[in-house]
């Protein structure tokens, strides 16, 4: 095991993703304390600029045609033989979906433990130690990892490095050939009818509304407030709202001056969509959801019992 | 086209966990168990393409707290075929070890694609089917949102943040990862499921008995130590609303109300 820190670039074509940045930060430090570089592993197909200025030590850039959008298999498999020659102490990548279709793998691959949904790591000696979040956010998990690591990192869990001429060196792409997996497509959001993240009041409607009859209390709310209805994930897969009103990792991220969150357990994915809200007022019956740890105010109270007697106050102290 | 699904059984979040003696579990034995939300979407996407492409769907589940009602759920609507695999897994089941008992099973069964759910709460040392795929030395998608036939394989739905998706086809055998079915899992009633485990029994056999280290241990798992937990209002739905209208308009939040 040497003592070099990997760090694998999420980009599309070249434009670095800001979760790259967060764990090159992590990595320069991880890497002052093994003694070791932090190298970055750039796999592209005509895009090396990509590698300019980013904020560690060498790049690795692996160029091949399979590598011109991502491709799950090609990445896997092109980041393992890289890990194969180089044995770094750590291999750092996001908890995104690049990072979700990549750790495990390289984990089969090369029997290198592997710690999800971390947001924390530390050496104490030889030891990695990293934090993970588990059960939906409900438990962290502490867990120490020996020999050489893997830890798929939830966005902004470190803070951000950037500005570096890092030593780029091309290396050639091995064992990507013959791939059963073929882009087909890249495509876009639509464009939405209301936007999320334009709005000063967001009232957010998650699983506990109980069903999509209930969305109009929280409407009722919204209109009271002057704002507008947002969801959790569950809730627009259900389509008991529209996908351009989802909040969270894979929606908007939003940052209004009021979000108040009904029925909403607080899952990590969803709070990478909003904890930084101005006033986040959360509406949960569990005591322990850990919505509650970034909301500012909480109540345990039935969400469908408070939005009533929220909006006819609200109403009434307009008129 | 021969759809294999994974299901497994999660500890229902709803419920407060209990740690285990040495603080580096959950109680098993107390808490109650459902399937992993995400095995159901990936449920619903196989029926759906085993309706659009033919073939048969057959759930695969570990012997795990109530595994039975979900394997027979998953017959009465519309799986072809559900396999329990027994051994001892009281203290929970790594991913790794997951991954390679159902590697070592497929490794017997005849199948073009398995789908399984994108993540589980409990998957620490990272998600099941990515390992599994690895394994089995095959493609893989995760975060499927969609996966329908193309050319004599399947083409693949891939979401990323904020919405934005890639178009994959898979031509050989795959493992996917699904975030989300096309459509809400269709809901199945009592009395189909009481049928269900009346005309198909399980077929049982012994897990594989595997090697499967994940390099990783756990020191303990703890409640996060928020440093701003929030100020809980007091009362009934009435006085937390009046508390609430008064935060908004102190803050001056909303202009007609200051
Ligand atoms: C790759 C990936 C991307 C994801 N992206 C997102 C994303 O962008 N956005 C997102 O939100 N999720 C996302 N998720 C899903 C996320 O993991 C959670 O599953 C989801 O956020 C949970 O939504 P929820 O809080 O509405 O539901 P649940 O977790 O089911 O919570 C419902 C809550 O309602 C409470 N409740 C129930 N009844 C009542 C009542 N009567 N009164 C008051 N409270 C009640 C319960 O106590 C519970 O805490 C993603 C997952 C993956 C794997």
């Amino acid at each position: 095991m040497g003592s070099d820190v990997f760090t694998l670039v999420e980009h599309v074509g070249g434009t670095v993703d800001d979760s790259t940045h967060e764990l090159l930060g992590k990595a320069r430090e991880l890497a002052t304390a093994t003694g070791g570089r932090s190298v970055a592993c750039l796999l592209h197909s005509g895009a090396r600029a990509g590698a300019d200025g980013l904020a560690a030590d060498v790049v690795l850039s692996v160029e091949h045609p399979a590598l011109e959008h991502f491709l799950p298999e090609a990445y896997v498999k092109a980041l393992a033989a890289l890990v194969a020659d180089h044995e770094p102490r750590v291999v750092l990548v996001a908890n995104s979906t690049v990072g979700m279709d990549v750790a495990g793998g390289l984990s089969a691959r090369t029997g290198n433990g592997l710690v999800a949904y971390c947001n924390a790591i530390t050496l104490e000696g030889d030891t990695l130690v990293a934090i993970s979040q588990v059960f939906g956010g409900k438990l962290n998990a502490e867990v120490a990892v020996e020999g050489p690591a893997i830890c798929s990192v939830v966005s902004g869990s470190f803070a951000p490095a950037t500005g570096g001429s890092p030593d780029i060196q091309d290396v050639t792409a091995s064992g990507i050939d013959n791939l059963t997996t073929t882009f087909l497509a890249r495509i876009e959001p639509e464009a939405s009818d209301v936007d999320i993240t334009a709005e000063d009041i967001l009232v957010s409607v998650g699983r506990g509304i109980g069903g999509a009859d209930n969305i109009e209390f929280a409407q009722e709310l919204a209109d009271a407030l002057g704002g507008v209805v947002s969801g959790s994930r569950p809730v627009t897969d259900a389509g008991w709202l529209s996908k351009t009103r989802q909040v969270g990792k894979s929606g908007q991220k939003v940052k209004p001056k009021l979000y108040i969150a009904c029925g909403i357990s607080g899952a990590p994915e969803h709070l990478e969509g909003m904890s930084d809200a101005e006033l986040i007022i959360a509406i949960n019956s569990d005591a322990n959801a850990p919505i509650f740890d970034v909301a500012h105010f909480g109540t345990t109270e039935d969400v469908l019992d408070v939005l009533p007697a929220l909006t006819e106050q609200i109403e009434a102290a307009v008129a | 086209m021969q759809i294999i699904v994974p299901m497994q059984q999660t500890v229902d979040l709803v419920e407060e966990l209990e740690l285990n003696d040495d603080g580096t579990g959950v109680e098993r034995e107390y808490l109650k168990f459902v399937a992993n939300e995400w095995d159901e979407q990936a449920l619903e996407e196989a029926l759906l393409l085993k309706e659009a492409a033919g073939g048969s769907v057959t759930v695969v589940g570990i012997d795990e707290t109530d595994v039975d009602g979900t394997l027979f759920s998953a017959l009465a609507k519309g799986a072809d075929r559900a396999v329990k695999l027994t051994g001892d897994f009281e203290n929970g089941i790594s991913s790794h070890q997951r991954a390679a008992i159902l590697a070592a099973w497929l490794g017997t069964q005849e199948f073009d694609l398995v789908m399984v759910g994108v993540q589980s709460p409990e998957d620490l040392d990272g998600q099941t089917g990515v390992i599994l795929a690895n394994l089995l030395d095959t493609a893989h998608v995760s975060v499927a949102i969609g996966v329908e036939p193309h050319e004599g394989g399947v083409k693949v739905r891939q979401e990323f943040g904020g919405g934005t998706v890639h178009e994959l086809a898979l031509s050989g055998r795959a493992v996917v990862g699904v975030q989300a079915a096309t459509a809400a899992p269709r809901y199945v009633s009592i009395s189909r499921v009481r049928a269900a485990m009346q005309d198909s029994p399980l077929e049982t056999l012994p897990a594989a008995d595997v090697d499967a280290p994940t390099g990783t241990t756990v020191r303990r798992l703890y409640a996060p130590e928020s440093s701003s937990h929030a100020e809980m209002l007091e009362g009934d739905a009435d006085a937390v609303a009046a508390r609430i209208l008064e935060i908004v308009r102190e803050r001056g939040i909303v202009k007609e109300l200051s």
